[in-house]
């Protein structure tokens, strides 16, 4: 696509994007969001990036191959089921820390293996996403 | 078969170091429960890994699993360090090193577990680490097809098993073994007969029972250290394993007894015979590896105490000397370059200790005493003296253990101190790190045989009253049991084994013609394969049209035939449709959805038909919004987003719909959709008919704050509750976009000129 209107306003829609889909994840626990639709968004910022500049300019922002990131997602989500057993509940038994305090209300923020599983989520929507939308621009 | 490589190679690497020393770690960790073990009993260790299906990860180290894990590190450690020389240079050592590493710990785990499920996963390992080693020189075709047959093989029997492992779930109510064993024998179950049949066939598959042993000689495509390892102490024993450790609840029928004598007895006998025939050592070692699974699941049939002593102790026998004669093969292979026993001769004086090693386990496997294998055989005798059909078992341990003999002269004696024939090397002695295993095996098995009352104590003893459920009465192993009918036999078995080895090479030509005649199990094999992928092909020719147009017919068909058999089967009533209440946006968004849709009926052009889609899909997504399901909402609008920019990225290359030639199946489709689309309609009116049930969303509101201190319901479920399911889920996303990727990057390259599929083509002009 030959827009340079387009191509100039994808860069900065694709920070915002990217930012959102970031905020979304993190929000999910309580508020409309979570690791599917953060990484949807996030696969939308990376393909209205490659929209605009080519899949080769999106997959050099993204640093790490698609799949590759899909993959590691995976992992950290089995990590953080496997994490339960260190503590000797069954797998993908959620693991709360409370920083500052020893229970919900009374910490600052809490340390947890529901997030981090969250993440995994969101890498794996991500990377599966766009390895599938990548493939799919370089064949057409 | 692995060349060994360069002997100059540097061969101390960390892959290879850490292996030997973890696996020596944890020889020694369990050693260090040698005293504990015959004083105590039982060790149990347990995880809870999915409580709400009775799954537990669960351990126990009993005698038996002791006497296994001890074998399995130790063997394990010796062979590891071995391979590393063995293998020096290899370009894929490290990854030699995973697998072994890999299939030493499923291994460990099979043996030391105590739920049935667990043990089946590590069971399936053990199958899927063994398919990488023995396929390791996979630039080998033979190479691969061998390893395919072991897995395919032992795979379809560890279904078989898993069958068997659920009956038993479901009809005992425990998938431990330490309870079903404490409960005693479920012979008397009506399911009881369904159950054995499975288990067996699991167990037979797994430690190559006549008819379905084929696999294992052909396994010996695998480099020496692997077939080393997987053939004297683990892989193939785990059958074995699994029959003694579910003795106390499988056995005490006549089937038990009947069907492990038969099968027993005709394994041994014949493995025997095909072990004389073989003129490769490693062959003729792989024969004598099938002889003792046949001799142990023989003897696994009795129930009395010398039969089951007799099990356990010729499986320490039998692993010590036939993983030490495979690493003394693989050394001879390494060193002189060739295995073939009519060339071999006089190797001693090249190479004297791995002579002594050898001459040591050969005379353990030839049952010769002080060694402990003749111990063995003793107490095997005096088993089978014991057991049910006993003319029958007898003689055919007779048979088994003469030419077993004669087997340990033609590979132990012959190439050592026979006559000495060409070599395409000049022998030397191997490397130490090489000559240790076989070494330190042999002593053991001459130690063992001098100091019966300490193998009987701390290994076999606790390991027999693991089998038999009951503490053992012990004092059945001595060296010198006095003039009784076991000695006799053993003194006509090696008058019978020294006539055979002097007869030996008639005996190969007879065996050799007899072989020609006799049906090929391993062709058959082949041919059924073969059968197999032709019918495969078939059925995909009729079913793979390739036309998506038909793949999407078929599938709305099956569901508007599924929905209707279910509602005239089991009749719903109609609806009543009730209109007060909708406001003037449901009737707006409604009129949307309608608009899109006609759209995407009528128009010609694919882009406005993609649009027309979006337009139905956000439709549906502001319904949500409407009703509150904000994630949801979220959810559907962007896979609408980007479902509508990447179809639209690829329909700008396809041409126009084809007006004129749409016609044909058009009234088809309309029927189609109509049907499901009413149907479907007619399902939820009726569903929403119905009162809502309260209790989960009740549950839900009420714990989602509780227990897992979250406000978003959708998210707490997906990330807390139901955590499996979301991470199958995820698993599915990454198993889909690889699948997707494959075919969009890999498919299209064998159409013509590397740009579509034929496919594609045959789409396009439809």
């Amino acid at each position: 696509m030959n827009s340079i209107i387009f191509t100039a306003g994808a860069r900065i829609l694709v920070a915002l994007l990217f930012v959102f889909s970031l905020f979304m994840l993190l929000r999910g626990h309580h508020l409309p969001g979570g690791g599917f639709i953060g990484g949807l968004l996030g696969a939308v910022a990376f393909i209205v990036y490659s929209l605009a500049c080519g899949p080769a300019e999106a997959k050099a922002a993204l640093r790490a191959s698609p799949e590759g990131i899909a993959m590691v997602g995976l992992g950290i989500a089995l990590l953080a089921g496997l994490v339960s057993f260190v503590f000797g509940d069954p797998l993908f038994t959620g693991q709360w820390y409370w920083v500052g305090g020893d229970s919900y209300e009374t910490s600052i923020f809490s340390i947890n293996s529901v997030l981090v599983f969250d993440i995994g989520v969101y890498l794996v929507v991500l990377g599966g996403i766009l390895s599938l939308a990548f493939a799919f621009e370089e064949e057409t | 078969m692995a060349e060994p490589s360069d002997p100059n190679a540097p061969w101390v690497n960390p892959a290879g170091m850490i292996t030997v020393a973890i696996t020596a770690a944890l020889f020694i960790f369990f050693a260090r429960y040698l005293p504990v073990v015959p004083v105590e009993g039982a060790v149990p260790f347990v995880w809870d890994w999915i409580p709400s299906l009775d799954i537990r990860m669960s351990f126990w180290l009993d005698g038996l699993s002791l006497m296994f894990a001890l074998l399995i590190t130790g063997i394990g450690a010796l062979v590891m360090l071995y391979a590393a020389r063995y293998l020096a240079g290899h370009p894929q050592y490290n990854r030699f090193a995973l697998y072994l590493f890999s299939f030493m710990l499923s291994m460990l785990g099979l043996v030391l577990a105590d739920n049935l499920i667990t043990l089946f996963v590590f069971w399936e390992l053990t199958t899927f680490t063994s398919y990488l080693l023995i396929g390791f020189s996979h630039t080998d075709p033979k190479s691969r097809r061998n390893a395919l047959q072991a897995l395919l093989l032992t795979a379809a029997g560890g279904l078989a098993l898993l069958a068997g492992f659920i009956l038993i779930g479901i009809t005992q109510g425990t998938f431990e073994l330490s309870q079903l064993n404490a409960a005693g024998t479920m012979a008397e179950h009506p399911a009881y007969l369904g159950i054995l049949i499975l288990v067996l066939i699991g167990a037979f598959t797994k430690s190559a029972q006549v008819p379905l042993h084929f696999w294992l000689p052909n396994a010996m495509a695998a480099p020496t250290p692997v077939s080393a390892y997987l053939h004297s102490a683990t892989m193939v024993k785990a059958g074995v394993y699994l029959l003694a450790r579910m003795h106390p609840s499988l056995s005490g029928s006549d089937v038990w007894v009947w069907v492990l004598t038969l099968f027993g007895a005709t394994t041994a006998v014949f493995a025997s015979f095909m072990a004389v025939r073989q003129t490769d050592l490693k062959q003729t070692l792989a024969y004598t590896t099938l002889m003792a699974l046949g001799t142990l699941v023989l003897f696994l049939a009795g129930s009395t105490g010398y039969a089951i002593t007799a099990a356990m102790t010729f499986l320490l026998v039998h692993s010590l000397y036939k993983a030490g004669l495979f690493l003394v093969i693989g050394i001879v292979d390494h060193e002189t370059g060739t295995r073939d026993a009519n060339v071999l001769g006089g190797l001693a004086r090249a190479m004297p200790i791995t002579a002594a090693a050898a001459a040591l386990s050969g005379l353990a496997m030839a049952g010769i005493p002080p060694f402990l294998g003749f111990i063995a055989k003793e107490v095997a005798y005096a088993g089978a003296l014991e057991m049910a059909l006993t003319v029958f078992v007898v003689v055919m341990a007779f048979a088994a253990f003469a030419l077993m003999f004669a087997v340990a002269l033609i590979v132990a004696w012959k190439p050592f101190f026979g006559p000495q024939g060409d070599l395409p090397r000049t022998p030397h002695e191997g490397p130490w790190a090489m000559v240790l295993g076989p070494a330190t095996l042999a002593v053991l098995g001459l130690l063992f045989g001098l100091m019966p009352g300490v193998a009987a104590y701390y290994l076999i003893e606790p390991a027999v009253a693991a089998v038999m459920g009951a503490p053992d009465t012990g004092g059945r192993l001595k060296l010198w049991a006095g003039f009784n009918l076991p000695l006799l036999l053993s003194l006509l078995t090696f008058a019978a084994g020294y006539l055979l080895y002097r007869f030996h090479l008639d005996l190969r030509e007879r065996l050799a013609r007899i072989e020609a005649r006799a049906p090929d199990l391993d062709a058959g094999w082949d041919r059924l394969l073969d059968a197999f992928v032709a019918f495969a092909k078939g059925q995909t020719r009729v079913i793979q049209t390739g036309v998506l147009r038909h793949y999407m017919f078929a599938t709305f068909a099956v569901l508007a035939v599924a929905m209707l058999a279910t509602m005239l089967l089991r009749p719903v009533g109609g609806v009543s449709l009730a209109f007060d209440g909708i406001g003037f946006m449901e009737w707006g968004i409604a009129a949307l959805i309608a608009a899109g849709t006609v759209l995407v009926i009528l128009t010609s052009s694919r882009i406005a038909a993609l649009v027309g889609l979006g337009v139905v899909g956000i439709g549906v997504a502001l319904i949500f919004i409407v009703y509150s399901a904000p994630d949801v909402a979220i959810t559907q609008l962007l896979v609408e987003l980007l479902v509508v920019v990447l179809l639209a990225v690829a329909l700008l290359k396809m041409p126009y719909l084809d007006a004129g030639n749409r016609q044909t199946h058009r009234p088809f489709d309309a029927a189609l959709a109509v049907l499901v689309g009413g149907l479907t309609a007619w399902v939820l009116l009726r569903v929403t008919d119905a009162p809502f049930d309260r209790r989960l969303t009740d549950f839900f509101e009420g714990a989602s704050w509780t227990e897992a201190f979250g406000r978003n319901i959708v998210n707490v479920i997906l990330v807390d509750f139901r955590t499996l399911d979301t991470f199958g889920e995820i698993a599915v996303v990454i198993v889909a976009a690889l699948g997707a990727f494959a075919l969009l990057k890999g498919g299209l390259k064998r159409g013509p000129e590397g740009e579509t599929a034929p496919h594609a083509e045959k789409e396009r002009k439809e």
